[in-house]
């Protein structure tokens, strides 16, 4: 039995090893091939960061990610230029983060991407918010937007999904976003929002997520009720206790 | 004295004052009374909070007139109205207690419970401390002022209530042929509605408020849908699309989001969500609910497709009852 332990733990070591191992392949797939500045050269940059999950032939991968033919140049600059992809781990939801890609490679990726076919590969859409007005871009992102992305634009949820603040996207993403309906969010047609509709719509974002006027006087985040109440309880209820310590009096004891 | 040995020994005086047949305490004319400290004051401060009593119940007036004005489009001063009618109902409070009814500090020393001296006291310093205020009906007037505005400015949000729908809910103006379209009133063609958006239609000629007017309508691939048992693909769900009731079963608000993935395999399945509660919906098994409070499915409402024009039309009516859950509602249904 004293013998039988040490063999034992041994088998259980080898045993985890080995299935570690076997793991990594996976992993080891999954992740982005580091970039250097010199490539510029599309389909080079897409075998390197794009076809493990998209396939050779942009066709997409089973189980790892869609296709890209049809997807255009729309598709692909709001995800490049976003940060959204390369993702390293395709079941991950993407998140913006900082561009993975140089200006250059980008536009020489999108390219590509564009020159992939399909039904019909759309282009980068064209906005103009100085175009729009503020009244109507308010009504049509409370009416289009606002439930996931919050009314002033600072993101919010849907169940099984964060919707992304709107802080940091410029005009031809925010255009590109209502068109493709990137992740989990739905598409919007030109006849649910059309052109003039939205550079409204992108004109309000631009205003909301920078520099909303605060009517009640202090925008306290802009995130609605719970800084609110916050305010009410901690700020609030102070001053009724300091109001209350005024007007009573100790009992003489 | 604390006001609670006030309480005490006048609810004990009250209850042994019949039987014990107390002598009363020879009858004074208020106004004569002259209380040590009173004066100039005193008047003084009742004027104050008289005013503020009306001042406060002219805020609650306010808060009603400023939502007769614009319900929903001025909360701010809403807020202000109700607000100032609260601080100043309490200001008034504040001054009457401090100033305007007579202070006196006493102590009262342990003796036995029921002491007839003490009895006497206590009921003398309970009337002088109503004799001391000279301007009553100014303050009663005042009073009331403040209780009529105050209490307007409570009673008013109530109009904000929604209608009584226990009679009407099951009536919608949805029948077989009723054309689908838009809020502007355009017809909703079938080719509309792609995959990956969601479509917001109304009952043409119905009223857009109506809480049975408003659908949502997706589509999505048909060999995706599952529908409930009795519900034939091809009345339900023709080329995949499928028409929801808008309205939440639970609590009634707009079904506003639409989560559709863009990649199947590595994304949450599509799904309707209600923004208040986050109500989620599944669209292709007959919008059962997946996550969230409701408590049933999102009655569906059969569709049709004119051939020759492309337009959707209603096929029939609701699959159940529309709105959020009520007494005696059906849950197993719809």
């Amino acid at each position: 039995m004293r013998r039988a332990l040490p063999a034992l733990a041994a088998a259980l070591a080898l045993a985890l090893g080995t299935a570690a191992l076997a793991g990594r392949p996976a992993l080891a797939r999954a992740a982005v091939a580091p970039i250097g500045p010199p490539p510029v050269d599309g389909p080079a940059l897409y075998e390197a960061a794009c076809a493990s999950c998209h396939g050779f032939d942009g066709r997409g991968v089973h189980d790892q990610g869609p296709s890209l033919l049809g997807a255009g140049a729309r598709a692909a600059d709001f995800y490049l230029r976003t940060g959204r992809m390369p993702l390293a781990n395709p079941h991950d939801a993407p998140v913006r983060t900082p561009p993975q890609f140089t200006d250059a490679q980008i536009r020489a990726l999108t390219a590509y991407v564009a020159s992939l076919g399909g039904p019909a590969a759309p282009p980068i859409p064209r906005v103009d918010p100085a175009a729009g007005t503020l009244a109507a871009g308010r009504s049509a992102f409370t009416d289009h937007c606002a439930g996931c992305h919050q009314v002033l634009a600072r993101g919010g949820i849907v169940t099984g999904a964060i919707a992304p603040p709107l802080r940091e996207a410029t005009p031809t993403e925010i255009a590109e976003a209502v068109r493709i309906g990137p992740y989990l969010m739905p598409r919007f047609t030109t006849r649910q929002i059309d052109q003039s509709t939205l550079n409204s719509i992108v004109r309000y974002v631009e205003w909301a997520a920078h520099r909303p006027s605060n009517a009640g006087g202090w925008g306290i985040g802009n995130i609605g009720p719970i800084p609110e109440g916050m305010v009410a309880w901690l700020i609030g209820i102070a001053a009724l206790l300091i109001v209350i310590r005024l007007i009573g009096e100790r009992s003489p004891q | 004295m604390s006001p609670w040995r006030v309480i005490v020994a006048a609810v004990l005086l009250a209850l042994r004052g019949g039987r014990r047949g107390a002598a009363p305490p020879p009858p004074v004319d208020p106004r004569e009374r002259e209380l040590p400290g009173r004066g100039e004051h005193a008047r003084r401060a009742e004027l104050l909070t008289a005013a503020l009593l009306a001042l406060g119940g002219l805020a609650g007036i306010g808060f009603f007139v400023v939502y007769l004005l614009g319900p929903g489009h001025l909360t701010q001063w809403l807020g202000l109205a109700l607000g100032l009618a609260l601080a100043l109902l309490a200001a008034a409070l504040i001054v009457a207690g401090k100033a305007v009814v007579p202070q006196e500090v006493a102590v009262e020393e342990r003796a036995q419970l029921v002491d007839e001296q003490a009895e006497r006291e206590v009921a003398e310093l309970a009337a002088a401390g109503a004799e001391g205020v000279t301007r009553r009906r100014l303050l009663a007037g005042a009073a009331g002022v403040a209780g009529v505005g105050v209490g307007a400015a409570l009673v008013t949000p109530i109009a904000s209530l929604g209608p009584n729908v226990s009679q009407r809910i099951d009536e919608t103006p949805w029948r077989r042929g009723v054309r689908v379209v838009d809020e502007r009133g355009r017809a909703i063609l079938a080719d509309d509605v792609v995959q990956g958006t969601f479509v917001t239609g109304f009952p043409e000629g119905a009223s857009l408020r109506d809480l049975a007017s408003p659908i949502v309508i997706v589509r999505l691939p048909p060999a995706t849908i599952h529908l409930p048992r009795g519900r034939d693909p091809a009345t339900w769900a023709p080329e995949g699309l499928l028409a929801y009731s808008k309205i939440c079963t639970h609590a009634g608000c707009a079904i506003g989001l639409y989560r559709y993935p863009s990649f199947r395999p590595t994304q949450p399945r599509p799904a309707l969500v209600c923004p208040c509660h986050y109500s989620t919906f599944d669209p292709a098994r007959g919008a059962a609910v997946i996550f969230g409070p409701a408590g049933r499915p999102l009655p569906q409402l059969p569709l049709a497709i004119d051939p020759a024009t492309r337009e959707l039309r209603a096929n029939g009516g609701y699959s159940g009852s529309i709105g959020p859950a009520w007494l005696n509602v059906d849950r197993g249904s719809a």
